[in-house]
């Protein structure tokens, strides 16, 4: 379907479900159970869970694909948010036109700065491409403040132009984003006995968007040009003597990561008219890179599925505190329940940053493929044990 | 002429550390081969030791002292930390005062034994893996150290103030007033790079590593064990990490992000010195950090504004482009 083979078509749909179904999914606990913290089904995280999923996929496109690692992916997310804030400033509140324009301007960037960094390889085109990222920043906090608005960030205010739309609405507030006319903060909320599902409009267009997205990775990934991509990865010396010019390939996987990162930034933007330097940080630009390596690099689904457990991780797993640990563990007697949550304490809450570096360590020391490379790894395993025992009695279904 | 010299000054002190730390960078890069981000952390844990064994040097048990009342009518309680007790008011009072100086006997050997520990427990396995593995284990690395030493000290900066009488401006001359710390701080930088530069020129045991850094294989075949040396110097580069981080305390107070705050510059200071190269690492940082403070001057920063924030990222990515084995690398290292 749609040009994919069968394993991508599946794959695809498991994606459509997903990301479709996720209100139900992401919110399995009644609300009022004392559960009901771990429910990521609300809008605002959702959206992040997306749109951070489009922002690793594009990222894979590039370190996946070609090996090039940058450090600095997170100035074209940046400079994304800008550009749609802009274009929300002087056009209108439609999100639309501020997408294309902060796809087309990250892709503009990525191409100046691609063009530069790729002219080396390794190290030295991970610590260009941070320079340039950390520049950008340096400068979106100094000199740049006119077009970015400095510390405070890149907001809209009511005297903006927005020659297509209105400058404020009939009682006088600023104007939501909508996408002709569809309001991005609209939500439905669905009441089925103590659940609630909330519906809301901004998380199925990045739903959407990130499954058109998804969709142009695997195309990409099965393409001759992606085939071309991992060559670069596997020996760049032997495409060179084979008398190609590796160049205009890298440079096209840059520029499309960098356009994927803008797509990010301008949603990003789109949910939340706002936009701040802290975005293009270096430190976001890693975070990226956790997120595609903890979801297993190379793979077309690793990237998404990293996205959204560190998203998860920094939402829920931080908001776990001591009051909450003791609940847990109230069963045990008083000194074994103090000495529990004492032990667990670092780990969670305020300190979820250290569960997180060590997840992260373990899975770059033991699982070099990720979430993913776990997964298959289980199968394997379950898989191999039911060839081992033929004859045993279980009626289920062979796979 | 005053302002040019106060200037290659501001620069130096800045230039110290990055040198320092960029030093460190090259030392395990060039001996193990390894790209590590958490060199920055090391520096971070460095600066802690200080403040560890200020909050040491300041236990104090409380006494009644009778003929006192404080606000509430109460007797007023009198705390004496245990060194006073022990030695005396004045020394131990002295003791407490040059707590940051102290702090050097007391970091090296934590330093070294943590280099060991990540050595030996951790970058061991990455020998054969490709630098981006190297690059994210270390990352990795250095996120759970900032978060254990946050999880202890907080998220704040702890002030570690300097010793009375190396606090306080110093008089250079005629209009060239300076602070004393930072002139300690460079010629303690000076005295550490030359340190280990005349360990690595004059004794045996420098001469093998340099030897191992320049054909590892040969050294093997001649019967030496160079592993353990390289496990000794990665002990070393962490020692010297650490004792930059340990005095930089009164110039900057500590908090857990300041490894990877410094980690960034130092990785560009690497690049720009050259892959592998000691003497290029301690240049570079030392020419960066000046260059860095000419161009926060007002007069530069009018002429071309923002230029004090991106002028080390921009000379790296001339140098890069221009000269790509930086200042003073050497051929085939990381090409």
């Amino acid at each position: 379907m749609f040009g994919l083979d069968k394993k991508d078509t599946s794959l695809l749909w498991v994606v459509i479900a997903l990301t479709m179904l996720a209100p139900f999914i992401l919110n399995p606990f009644p609300t009022g159970s004392g559960m009901a913290q771990f429910n990521a089904g609300y809008p605002d995280l959702m959206q992040r869970f997306v749109i951070f999923g489009i922002f690793a996929i594009g990222f894979n496109i590039l370190f996946g694909l070609t090996g090039y690692l940058s450090f600095g992916h997170a100035a074209f997310l940046g400079v994304g948010s800008y550009s749609a804030v802009w274009m929300f400033k002087l056009l209108s509140m439609n999100i639309l036109p501020a997408i294309i324009l902060s796809v087309a301007i990250s892709g503009i960037f990525a191409l100046v700065i691609g063009f530069v960094s790729l002219r080396r390889t390794g190290i030295y085109f991970s610590i260009l491409t941070l320079a340039f990222a950390q520049m950008s920043f340096a400068l979106a906090y100094s000199v740049l403040t006119p077009i970015t608005n400095g510390e405070t960030g890149l907001q809209v205010t009511l005297d903006d132009p927005r020659v297509l739309g209105v400058s404020a609405t009939a009682d006088g507030s600023i104007p939501v984003t909508n996408l002709f006319g569809l309001e991005m903060r609209a939500a439905y909320d669905l009441v089925v006995g103590p659940w609630t599902f909330t519906f809301s409009v901004g998380y199925y267009v990045c739903a959407i968007v990130m499954l058109l997205a998804f969709y142009l990775a695997i195309r990409i990934f099965r393409s001759p040009f992606g085939l071309m991509l991992r060559a670069i990865k596997s020996n760049q010396q032997r495409l060179n003597y084979t008398g190609l010019n590796p160049k205009p390939y890298t440079l096209a996987a840059f520029v499309i990561s960098g356009m994927y990162a803008g797509l990010a930034g301008g949603l990003m933007a789109a949910m939340d008219p706002l936009a701040g330097a802290e975005r293009m940080q270096w430190t976001a630009s890693g975070e990226v890179v956790l997120m595609t390596i903890l979801g297993g690099v190379g793979t077309l689904i690793g990237p998404v599925l990293g996205a959204g457990m560190i998203k998860y991780f920094e939402n829920i797993f931080s908001k776990i505190n001591d009051n909450v640990l003791h609940s847990w563990f109230s069963f045990l007697p008083d000194g074994i329940e103090d000495f529990i949550v004492l032990v667990i304490h670092p780990f969670v809450g305020k300190g979820w940053h250290l569960t997180l570096g060590l997840i992260f360590m373990l899975v770059v020391t033991f699982l070099p493929g990720g979430l993913v490379e776990g997964g298959q790894r289980i199968a394997r395993a379950l898989r191999k044990k039911k060839e081992d025992e033929p004859k045993s009695p279980s009626t289920e279904p062979a796979e | 002429m005053d302002v040019l010299i106060t200037q290659i000054l501001n620069g130096l002190d800045k230039g110290s550390a990055y040198a320092l730390i960029a030093l460190g960078l090259t030392l395990i890069f060039g001996t193990l081969g390894v790209v590590n981000f958490a060199h920055g952390a090391l520096f971070m844990i460095g600066a802690f030791c200080s403040v560890f064994l200020q909050r040491l040097l300041n236990l104090s048990f409380e006494t009644i002292d009778a003929t006192k009342t404080d606000f509430l009518g109460n007797p007023l309680k009198v705390k004496t930390p245990y060194v006073e007790s022990w030695f005396g008011p004045e020394m131990g009072g002295a003791i407490i005062d040059w707590s940051v100086p102290l702090a050097i006997l007391f970091a090296i050997p934590v330093m070294i034994a943590i280099g060991f520990i990540m050595e030996r427990g951790l970058i061991k396995h990455f020998y054969k893996r490709p630098h981006a593995d190297q690059i994210l284990v270390t990352f990795g690395l250095a996120i759970v150290l900032q978060e254990i030493i946050k999880a202890f000290y907080g998220a704040n900066p702890i002030q570690t103030p300097a010793p009375e009488a190396l606090s306080g401006v110093a008089t250079l001359a005629e209009g060239i007033v300076y602070p004393v710390w930072r002139i300690v701080y460079f010629c303690f930088s000076v005295a550490v790079i030359g340190g280990v530069f005349a360990f690595l020129q004059f004794t045996t045991f420098g001469m093998v590593v340099r030897a191992g850094m320049a054909d590892r294989e040969t050294v093997g075949l001649l019967g030496i064990d160079i592993d353990k040396r390289f496990t000794f110097m990665f002990g070393l580069a962490a020692a010297v990490a650490g004792l930059a981080g340990v005095m930089y305390g009164p110039i900057n107070a500590p908090n857990y992000h300041m490894g990877m705050d410094f980690l960034v510059l130092s990785f560009v200071v690497v690049v720009v010195g050259g892959m592998g190269s000691l003497p290029g690492a301690v240049l570079a940082g030392f020419l960066l950090g000046i260059l860095e403070s000419f161009a926060s001057m007002t007069q530069v920063i009018e002429l071309i504004p923002g230029i004090n924030q991106i002028i080390i990222y921009l000379v790296a990515i001339i140098i890069l482009l221009v000269r790509p084995r930086g200042l003073m690398g050497r051929k085939g290292v990381m090409e």
